[in-house]
């Protein structure tokens, strides 16, 4: 029956599309697996031969020892209020400046707002030296300070968030001025709630950006009770390989806020991932 | 004074107080930065810390910019942006390609590929170095790279293992790119093809691959831009060994500045650096402008 073989046919094929979307999930997943995997076994599990690939007698504790002894709890900590710092202070100087480019009228504002734009194409690593003298030169070196003030303006949050304002409806915001509405009030109770999205969105790149960073953080901390928890990785994996379980535990601690944050925060992913991409 | 003077005044002097910690920032921490680097390119490190540098002018940076260490550490960069993103991109399509197909399920296969996001260079980086480490690495056993050296301390090695590192950290990226790519296509175009009877080979290359050729384009260029600032799996995984193998010029930079005490050499590899990534982001604006021109 020519329907019947038409039907194995479509089935094969979606059986065979399925090994390969299996297969290929595997393939992407294997080292976050193991990674797992390896955190749950004994010491000396990790390291028998043939691979354990699935804990039977998974020992959770080696979180609380990564948490407390491997300083996890604190690179979290710290990771958190920078981050958030920055965030935070991106946000509001972009915001703020945004809003003077788009609604406000004065002498310069052109240089000011191509001198912004000219800051995408500095890579922090060609400013290195210099900043890291500045900083020295502040007492700020292994501080707060030291890791979020380099950061608190985003030439990207500029740009997009002008991008965003010039579409604000002129009658609306004539119609405010009327009313007597002062610009800082136009600003937080119409400008910005209507901007949610692209808020959300470089908030979003900004938050993953500055706590992925990695080479600043590095040359600007020198104790344990400073550093952010991309580093506090560096120094679990070089200080407890003895440890390994403790490792594994350190990494897969250090990547789950991010992991979770993303999950909720799906639908802004790509515009807020793409929004980085301006920058050199 | 007129009241109307007086109100462009105020309005100026309003957005001048916005605008000052932005401007203020930039200022402080990119553009004088910028010109010190320059000018810290003219001196020479003394012998010995605590003596003064010394000023050669332009001497230095014809000297690094000239010299065989500056070429080979530019080459290794150059071979590990080619081992990363061409072969970044074509993974990152294929899944795409893979999970753009409604079938049950699917959402939960998406969600796995756009995983590696989460990660950041040094938690991938920690992930892999155990992986490959000789004595308990599974990836070692795997590929019966068990015991000796291991692979990451093989000259050969070294480099393509840290692309490897770096290609499934982006891959989550990548994927999540190029399925938006996919998604925004106009689909009666592709249907049209369909009703053709195109090959599901054909339609790909003739039809799906020079719409995608603007993303493709731009996928190319920030992988480009970010393979030359790859530091963290360097730092982690090999230290710009064995013998030199993954010296890219970041991490170049860094240890002149950070471990050898050579400030003005590091600063000559920094305006280098500049330069090069200058390079490539008006590559990208150009391609923005016309992807705006465009239209969507």
């Amino acid at each position: 029956m020519a329907t019947d073989s038409a039907r194995r046919t479509r089935r094969l094929r979606l059986a065979g599309r399925y090994l390969v979307l299996i297969l290929a999930a595997a393939i992407v997943l294997f080292p976050i697996y193991i990674t797992v995997v390896d955190a749950l076994l004994s010491p000396q599990q990790v390291v028998t031969r043939p691979p354990t690939l699935f804990p039977t007698s998974p020992h959770w504790g080696t979180f609380a020892t990564a948490f407390k002894e491997g300083n996890l709890g604190v690179y979290l900590r710290n990771s958190a209020i920078v981050t958030l710092a920055i965030t935070v202070a991106e946000l509001l100087t972009s915001v703020l400046a945004a809003y003077a480019f788009v609604f406000l009228r004065f002498p310069g504002r052109n240089i000011l707002f191509v001198a912004s734009l000219a800051t995408l194409m500095v890579p922090f690593e060609a400013t290195l030296i210099p900043n890291y003298q500045t900083i020295q030169k502040f007492g700020l070196f292994n501080t707060y300070p030291a890791l979020v003030l380099p950061f608190i303006a985003s030439g990207v949050g500029i740009f997009l968030f002008r991008q965003a304002f010039l579409g604000f409806p002129r009658e609306i915001r004539d119609a405010a001025r009327l009313d007597g509405c002062g610009h800082v009030k136009f600003l937080f109770r119409m400008v910005a709630p209507i901007n949610r999205p692209v808020l959300a969105a470089f908030s979003l790149f900004a938050f993953l950006t500055s706590w992925n960073q990695y080479l600043w953080p590095l040359v600007v901390t020198q104790t344990n009770s400073v550093r952010t928890v991309q580093i506090g990785l560096r120094q679990l994996s070089l200080t407890n390989f003895n440890q390994l379980d403790v490792v594994f535990a350190g990494t897969i601690l250090a990547a789950l806020p991010i992991g979770v944050l993303l999950f909720v925060f799906q639908r802004q992913l790509v515009a807020g991932l793409t929004a980085g991409a301006l920058k050199g | 004074m007129t009241p109307r003077f007086i109100r462009r005044a105020r309005e100026a002097a309003l957005a001048y107080l916005l605008i000052l910690p932005a401007v203020a920032a930039f200022g402080l921490f990119v553009f004088y930065p910028l010109v010190k680097t320059a000018y810290l390119g003219f001196f020479l490190a003394p012998p010995t810390p605590n003596l003064p540098s010394h000023y050669v002018g332009l001497q230095q940076y014809q000297q690094v910019l000239g010299s065989s260490d500056f070429r080979d550490s530019l080459g290794r960069t150059g071979l590990f942006v080619l081992l990363t993103v061409p072969a970044g991109i074509v993974l990152g399509l294929a899944l795409a390609n893979l999970a753009q197909k409604k079938v049950p399920g699917i959402r939960a296969f998406r969600t796995i590929y756009s995983s590696t996001v989460a990660t950041s260079v040094a938690v991938a980086s920690v992930v892999f170095f155990t992986l490959l480490n000789p004595e308990v690495g599974l990836l070692s056993y795997l590929f019966g790279k068990e015991g000796g050296n291991g692979i990451l301390a093989d000259p050969h090695w070294a480099l393509p293992a840290v692309a490897l590192v770096t290609i499934w950290q982006n891959i989550g990226f990548t994927f999540i790119l190029m399925s938006a790519a996919l998604q925004s296509l106009p689909e009666d175009v592709l249907e049209a093809s369909k009703v053709d009877g195109a090959s599901s080979f054909v339609r790909f290359r003739q039809i799906t691959l020079p719409l995608l050729s603007p993303i493709l384009f731009f996928a190319a260029v920030i992988g480009v831009i970010s393979g030359f600032q790859a530091f963290g799996q360097i730092d982690l995984l090999t230290q710009g060994g064995p013998n030199h193998a993954t010296l890219v010029l970041i991490y170049d930079l860094y240890q002149q500045a950070f471990q050898f005490n050579n400030p003005g050499y590091a600063a000559v590899l920094s305006v280098a650096l500049f330069f090069i990534l200058l390079l490539l982001t008006f590559a990208q604006f150009w391609f923005f402008q016309r992807r705006v021109s465009y239209g969507d």
